[in-house]
């Protein structure tokens, strides 16, 4: 079964999507939006240096991840302005990413399938890689939702509990580095964002609890990265952008469609 | 054996020293009100017996296993979080739903499990906020000007409930306020500070101490006297200040 491409980028997509989901919900309750560009952007740099030093794509992505996010919640503390200082990072760390890769010399590197995701190449490898960073994800975000909402409510009120919102912190930033290095393959760098924000951002107008939102999301992530493939494969459109573009098809229609709701109850 | 209590605690804030020399403790089942001039600190030492800011110098201790209740000033609940009551009151320990209806019913409010925090009036959602710091069962509740933004009625009846839950449960309450007049008479020992502690003791001493009335002025109505305080006043203290010059932090 696992022979066939398809179902290859079928789960290898649905899987990220699982862990995308409940993470997309931290970024847009926390307003970590720009956060999650800046940690997905650095990725390319991280193909350039894994390239140069023949390392693992996953590895050299995770690392240079981590590290971008690392510096990125270490100015947050310090007070820097979170705009400017994102916008900063996020660009500089894409634009040095893709001047590193055209020094490599030789390799005939294929940037676009980095910048935009090749999810019909995942190879038996990749898909185990893929599906056991998803399930570390989504395993250490389970285990500490509650302190990790918690936190995100007021970290007062997570410390006055015996919560260290510095540690959650933490959480949140290994999670984002992991969900990148695995979602490099699947959409790409420049749309990772999309795929944590936007089916949580959809799923905010239909949920009622914290727990639903993640639940929705997952399951509006899910119905995206398959209907992106099918569009893919019918259409031949690049699957990344088709699997964000079904993902923000779906955040317009629940929002309408609340819009309307809202609009008949009032009459 | 107090609850909570500092020695020689000093805070600072980006280099800022905003409190100095602060020994403070706080006894099982007392009430006890921090009082101070806006920037005098008062936030900052809650926020410091809480363990949430560092402290510069001196030392905070809390007895062992104590279970603590806070209540902040303020929660900005981002639009984009969908959150009941419900599941507001189990963070993060999960409250069994006849908990959180007898809390609920403790703090006065009918059933609002199912609503959204967002829909809820500001005198609602600071109930809210103090049923979640009782579940617990808490030896001390901590609550950080808990009735900004309530009207009169509002602030008095708020205040009338910490007096019944402290009556009905035997826990210590501490708070930061400016309700001068409510304090007075709600209040066991009042602590007056602005950058450290100038004077404390019952009400009635501390609101004929000279330091108040530095602080405050002398009239009774305490509470516009506040608003009106000058951060630049000559304030004359009769106690040694290990000759260092007054800081405010202000």
């Amino acid at each position: 079964m696992l022979d066939d491409f398809l179902t290859r980028a079928l789960l290898a997509g649905l899987a990220v999507a699982m862990a995308a989901a409940p993470l997309g919900c931290f970024v847009v309750w926390r307003r970590m939006a720009y956060f999650g560009d800046a940690t997905s952007h650095a990725a390319i740099l991280g193909v350039a240096l894994a390239l140069a030093f023949q390392i693992s794509i996953f590895i050299g992505t995770l690392l240079v991840a981590l590290i971008m996010a690392m510096i990125v919640s270490t100015l947050a503390g310090r007070g820097w302005a979170m705009d400017t200082t994102l916008g900063v990072l996020a660009h500089s760390a894409l634009a040095l990413g893709l001047v590193a890769v055209s020094f490599l010399p030789a390799v005939r590197v294929d940037l676009s399938a980095y910048l935009f995701g090749d999810i019909l190449a995942v190879s038996r490898v990749d898909l185990g890689i893929i599906v056991a960073g998803a399930a570390l994800v989504l395993a250490l975000i389970l285990w500490r939702w509650s302190a990790l909402l918690t936190a995100t409510l007021s970290e007062d009120l997570a410390q006055a509990s015996g919560i260290d919102p510095g540690r959650e912190r933490m959480v949140l930033t290994l999670a984002l580095a992991v969900v990148v290095a695995v979602a490099l393959k699947i959409v790409g760098a420049l749309l990772i964002a999309a795929l944590l924000i936007i089916p949580a951002a959809a799923a905010r107008n239909l949920a009622r609890s914290p727990e639903a939102m993640a639940g929705i999301a997952a399951l509006i992530g899910a119905v995206s990265v398959w209907g992106g493939l099918q569009m893919s494969l019918l259409q031949d459109t690049p699957s990344g952008p088709s699997i964000v573009v079904i993902a923000a098809a779906i955040f317009l229609i629940s929002t309408l469609g609340m819009g309307l709701v809202a609009r008949l109850r009032a009459r | 054996m107090s609850l909570i209590s500092a020695q020689g605690l000093s805070v600072r804030y980006g280099g800022r020293r905003v409190l100095h020399d602060i020994d403070f403790g706080i006894a099982r089942g007392e009430i006890v009100t921090i009082v101070g001039p806006n920037g005098s600190g008062k936030t900052s030492l809650l926020r410091a017996l809480l363990g949430v800011v560092p402290a510069a110098r001196g030392r905070v201790q809390r007895a062992p296993g104590l279970r603590l209740g806070y209540v902040p000033q303020r929660l900005h609940i981002d639009p984009g979080l969908p959150l009941p009551v419900a599941r507001f009151l189990s963070l993060p320990t999960r409250a069994s739903r006849a908990a959180m209806e007898q809390v609920l019913a403790r703090v006065g409010l009918g059933d609002v499990l199912a609503q959204n925090m967002a829909t809820l009036s500001g005198g609602q959602f600071q109930r809210v906020l103090l049923a979640r710091a009782l579940l617990p069962g808490p030896d001390i509740l901590m609550l950080d000007e808990p009735t900004a933004g309530l009207d009169q009625p509002g602030v008095a009846s708020f205040y009338q409930l910490i007096a019944d839950v402290r009556a009905q449960t035997g826990c210590a309450v501490l708070s930061v306020s400016h309700d001068l007049h409510v304090v007075m008479s709600a209040s066991d020992r009042v602590v007056c500070i602005n950058g450290h502690i100038c004077c404390e003791g019952a009400p009635q001493v501390v609101r004929d101490a000279p330091e108040y009335r530095a602080l405050f002025g002398l009239g009774t109505g305490g509470a516009l006297a506040l608003y009106q305080h000058d951060h630049d006043h000559a304030h004359d203290h009769d106690h040694d200040h290990a000759g260092a010059p007054h800081h405010h932090a202000g």
